[in-house]
């Protein structure tokens, strides 16, 4: 954890950029809606919003102790090991903690909040209100905490440059790893508890498509999120990399750069693959631009930040088709591609273009702990939570829609829902 | 299949763990810390090849 004062400027700038950040999570809320069929709009916009809360709730009740203090230490081979925070239990003592560390902990309510809400939207239309809660408060009580303590804490990762040599150790300005790739790995697991939608796989034939109900909520929930994103990468910039005042235009411009790249690859990919382009993933490039510039806008040049994107941009829809088609894998938002993969690409690009000797292999032992560590830990926690509190859905539930099952009344009520082909 | 996917996964972080500790030359350190990587790719196709098979057990 840094302990440089922070100027009263810097102070001021981080506290108002955190308060425009909650835009990404509204924009995450809206891209989740959109993407999931009519008839459990409702509930998944509330899904989004409760999830929030939660987040919030346990966060603040018991996983900002294991993301600040000074640490548990353990010693191996003559280096110590910090892995776990040891900060007060309640946020007590907040308000005489330095401003740095105020801000930093309303950094990481927001990051945990953006955190719980990728698997939800990965588990749309099949994924239970309760279920969807219980898993933002697990993530908030115990896993993101640690991985937060790693990376921004002063924990392990974050010391791989003291200790090892390692550039500046594991670097994530915008919470590439501790948002995105957590959030990612979440959604890997809640999709291979709960399963692919009904009729979605059927027993003869490919895949069948379910589009998203509403691609103007995913794309406005693109334009929130580039907002959101903004404030973020520049706050995580100010916060985590301790940059300077006069580098924060320069991370400003990566991110725009980055997501700029990605949907002009994703357009392009999409237009010569199906002859027009698709809405639904140009917004999933687009996010997946914005999510790589998480590890990389605080540390790369205006080019390598377009390549950042360019490359994000073209994987998305070729991944998302292959999830789909060749691996039986139903992620109705794409999560999986875009957090989990998007977030891992920023963070080997961070890597391979910084400039301190030793940065790449810092970013790769980052990239292990998430892959080896983090995701098995997280599919473990959630196979034994789906135990005592079922992730899905019953039949007759997913059959007339999460909305009615879960609230008795449907996003639009007005609307005449059609029977489903898949179902027949 | 899908759990001894994940075993191999956490198998490939410790072989990054351990190429932290023993290696302190950085050429053998990144070597040793990219078989790890490897590791982990291994078990993460092993792991997907599981939900495929429980997916097509599913559909018959």
């Amino acid at each position: 954890m840094n302990t440089t004062p922070m100027t009263d400027t810097a102070f001021a700038l981080s506290l108002a950029l955190l308060m425009v950040a909650p835009l990404a999570i509204a924009g995450v809320a809206l891209i989740n809606t959109g993407l999931g069929r009519c008839r459990s709009a409702a509930q998944a916009l509330l899904g989004n919003l409760t999830i929030v809360a939660v987040a919030a709730i346990v966060f603040a009740l018991a996983g900002a102790t294991f993301t600040g203090g000074a640490g548990h230490i353990l010693q191996l081979a003559g280096k110590p090991w910090n892995w776990a925070g040891t900060a007060p239990w309640f946020m007590g003592g907040l308000s005489a903690a330095s401003p740095h560390a105020q801000l930093a902990l309303l950094f990481e309510f927001l990051a945990v909040a953006l955190a719980a809400q990728i698997p939800w939207g990965s588990g749309a239309d099949r994924l239970r209100l309760t279920a969807g809660c219980a898993i933002a408060a697990l993530l908030a009580a115990l896993v993101f905490p640690l991985v937060a303590h790693w990376v921004w804490g002063g924990g392990w990762l974050s010391q791989l440059g003291v200790n090892f040599g390692l550039g500046a150790g594991f670097l994530d300005g915008g919470g590439a790893a501790t948002v995105q790739v957590l959030g990612g790995v979440s959604a890997l697991a809640v999709v291979w508890i709960a399963g692919p939608r009904r009729g979605k796989f059927p027993k003869e034939g490919l895949s069948t498509a379910l589009p998203g109900h509403n691609a103007v909520y995913v794309l406005f929930g693109c334009l929130l999120a580039l907002v959101g994103w903004l404030a973020w990468n520049v706050a995580g910039a100010l916060l985590w990399l301790h940059a300077p005042l006069s580098a924060l235009p320069l991370a400003a411009v990566n991110t725009l750069l980055s997501a700029s790249g990605a949907l002009g690859a994703t357009f392009a990919v999409t237009r010569f693959r199906f002859g027009k382009p698709d809405a639904s993933l140009c917004a999933n490039g687009w996010l997946a631009g914005l999510v790589a510039s998480s590890a990389c806008a605080g540390v790369v040049l205006p080019i390598q930040s377009l390549f950042v994107g360019v490359v994000a941009g073209i994987v998305t829809p070729l991944l998302v088709e292959l999830l789909e088609l060749a691996l039986s894998i139903d992620d109705p938002s794409g999560a999986i591609t875009v957090h989990f993969v998007g977030g891992l690409w920023g963070l080997l690009a961070a890597g391979f273009f910084a400039a301190q000797p030793g940065q790449l292999v810092a970013q790769l032992v980052g990239i292990s702990t998430l892959l080896g560590l983090v995701l098995p830990l997280v599919y473990l926690l959630f196979w034994l939570l789906n135990r005592f509190v079922p992730f899905r859905v019953d039949a007759d539930g997913e059959r007339i829609g999460m909305d009615l099952h879960e609230l008795g009344g449907g996003a639009y009520p007005e609307f005449v829902i059609h029977r489903d082909e898949s179902y027949r | 299949m899908k759990y001894a996917g994940l075993l191999v996964m956490s198998a490939g972080f410790f072989l990054t763990i351990a190429a932290l500790i023993l290696f302190p030359d950085p050429n053998s350190r990144t070597v040793f810390v990219l078989c790890g990587m490897a590791v982990e790719a291994l078990g993460l196709v092993v792991a997907v090849r599981g939900h495929m098979a429980a997916r097509g057990e599913a559909r018959r």
